[in-house]
């Protein structure tokens, strides 16, 4: 018996998962100590809860407890990432690399970083979304301090050769920060072999909960210094003041150990049910087409156009699915998916596509569904565009002198 | 973004999808907006010559759950109007009968623009048509 809505947007937020949400419960009602209370035994507790979070998240990483910064969430750990850099290194540089298709929480920061006098590049990207590493060899001077590059695109799931910048990094002297959130229990990440000086992640992706995050902090090799963003009592090494959310922490550590223990096995499930959705529903439409890379990419993810479709349009027909669209309906703006766009994705099919993000919990009984739903309600839509329509009658919809507005 | 109710169910229950021969001296094709911008309707009136009424509307679109409600209203509404009646229709009216939130007024806009443009197209026909030789076939 299937659940309706079926859950399908796991890349944009998870579950939490049954087992952390256990693991967090005690510290609600019984552990609630003040992790920075060192006069007493529910301060002593909650410490120790904490530090084994800590090594739980920096276990899943190859990094060592003590690199692990706790923060709100991965928009506070990117902020942190790059003013924190920015405000410690900036009598050493003020040129930063980047590129187009980053998450908000990165290009936003760095147009801010940009207003107060740093010098940013957005590099371009292939069709795929992918960053070539000459690309980011070639952009680097010597007023560079940091390259920020994601480890895995959250709209289109591309993964980016981080392995390799991370080595030029190294080679230049340059220090490296990766956006991880989507990639953290996906792929195997490390932070030695992959050259990453910072790292942002954040639990409500793996299965964890929402308002806690972290961002990795290399300690030696070089030991990177971060002016915090938020003064205070000088938790967290002094970069992240605040007192720390134990139970959320609490959950944030067991996610990660199920999220690495189960990782092998998780992967390939999520794999191939999103492979049995897309041969789905691509097999029996035309003029589908797969966004992003077609295997360098996140197991659960498939972005889909369709063609003479508007997103939005279909997301209602499919209402029994939660799904995202890049279609600019669905956000306050008026222009289709800035990633699509980034990829040369054309604006009509940008406004035509679906992000499918299977995860943990989804079963090939939901995938199923979803096929047939889908593939109903775009040949129903089909069947009321005009743009369809005028195809069919041998149209080149490019040659028509539409009325913009 | 919640739906009202009426949006929801012109959506799942669209009347007068289909097209018209666009070449028919009697038909008015009105087609707006642009794929790019993510939504583009056809709207179609067919008109009695006698009466000077539109007998029968039918759309295409591709657009937002919110556009197929708008533009699917309009052929309701275009149904029995005469020219300088379906011409009255305003965008606020769609609005209002169909409880569009602020983001989707534009689908109402470009449901106004559309009937505009087929009754321009009809009467664009028409005056060409009159000018033509009566012998000829009328120009379309």
């Amino acid at each position: 018996m299937i659940k309706l809505p079926i859950y399908m947007d796991n890349n944009s937020t998870t579950r939490c998962d049954p087992r952390v949400v256990e693991a967090m419960l005690p510290y609600f009602t019984e552990k609630y100590g003040n992790a920075a209370s060192r006069s007493h035994a529910y301060g002593w507790e909650a410490e120790a809860a904490v530090e084994e979070a800590r090594e739980q998240i920096a276990d899943i990483l190859g990094a060592s407890a003590k690199e692990i910064i706790f923060t709100s969430g991965a928009t506070e750990s990117n902020n942190l990432a790059l003013k924190g850099v920015a405000g410690m290194y900036k009598k050493k540089g003020t040129h930063i690399i980047t590129q187009a298709t980053e998450h908000k929480a990165v290009l936003d920061t760095c147009k801010r970083l940009e207003r107060d006098g740093f010098q940013v590049t957005y590099l371009p990207v292939d069709k795929y979304g992918q960053v070539h590493p000459d690309q980011v060899r070639d952009a680097i001077t010597d007023k560079t301090i940091l390259v920020s590059i994601m480890t895995a695109n959250n709209e289109i799931g591309t993964l980016q050769p981080i392995q390799a910048i991370g080595k030029i990094c190294k080679e230049k002297g340059v220090l490296f920060h990766t956006d991880a959130v989507q990639a953290v229990g996906k792929i195997p990440l490390d932070v030695e072999a992959m050259g990453i000086d910072l790292l942002s992640l954040t639990a409500h992706k793996i299965y964890g909960p929402k308002g806690i995050g972290a961002l990795y902090v290399r300690k030696k090799d070089p030991r990177v210094r971060l002016e915090p963003q938020i003064d205070g009592g000088g938790h967290e090494r002094g970069m992240r003041s605040g007192t720390l959310p134990v139970p959320l922490i609490v959950g944030f550590g067991k996610a990660c150990t199920i999220a690495k223990v189960e990782m092998a096995e998780e992967v390939a499930r999520t794999f191939a049910l999103r492979e049995r959705l897309r041969e789905g529903i691509m097999s029996r439409l035309p003029e589908t087409y797969l966004n992003g890379h077609p295997t360098e990419r996140l197991p659960g993810n498939a972005n889909i156009s369709f063609a003479y479709v508007e997103g939005e349009g279909l997301m209602m027909g499919i209402k029994d699915v939660a799904v995202s669209s890049g279609s600019a309906c669905t956000s306050a703006s008026l222009e289709p998916s800035y990633v699509l766009r980034a990829l040369g994705v054309g604006d009509e099919l940008a406004h035509s596509s679906i992000r499918f993000g299977i995860g943990r919990f989804n079963t090939h009984e939901e995938v199923d569904y979803v096929v047939d739903l889908v593939v109903r309600e775009v040949n129903r839509l089909r069947e009321m565009s005009p743009l369809y329509e005028m195809v069919q009658q041998g149209l080149d919809l490019k040659k028509i002198e539409w009325a913009h507005h | 973004m919640p739906y009202s109710e009426k949006i929801l169910e012109h959506y799942n229950n669209p009347r007068n999808v289909g097209s018209f021969d666009a070449s028919d001296p009697n038909v008015g094709t009105g087609l707006v907006g642009a794929p790019e911008c993510g939504d583009v309707m056809k709207l179609q009136i067919r008109v009695n010559p006698q009466t000077g009424i539109i007998e029968d509307a039918k759309f295409k679109t591709f657009g937002c759950g919110s556009a197929i409600a708008s533009s699917s209203l309009a052929t309701e509404w275009l149904k029995g109007k005469t020219l300088e009646e379906a011409a009255a229709i305003k965008n606020t009216e769609i609005v209002e009968e169909l409880a569009l939130p602020p983001v989707k007024v534009h689908c109402s806009v470009l449901a106004e623009d559309a009937i505009k443009a087929a009754l321009k197209n009809y009467q664009e026909k028409q005056q060409a048509a009159e000018k033509a030789s009566p012998c000829e076939p009328a120009a379309v």
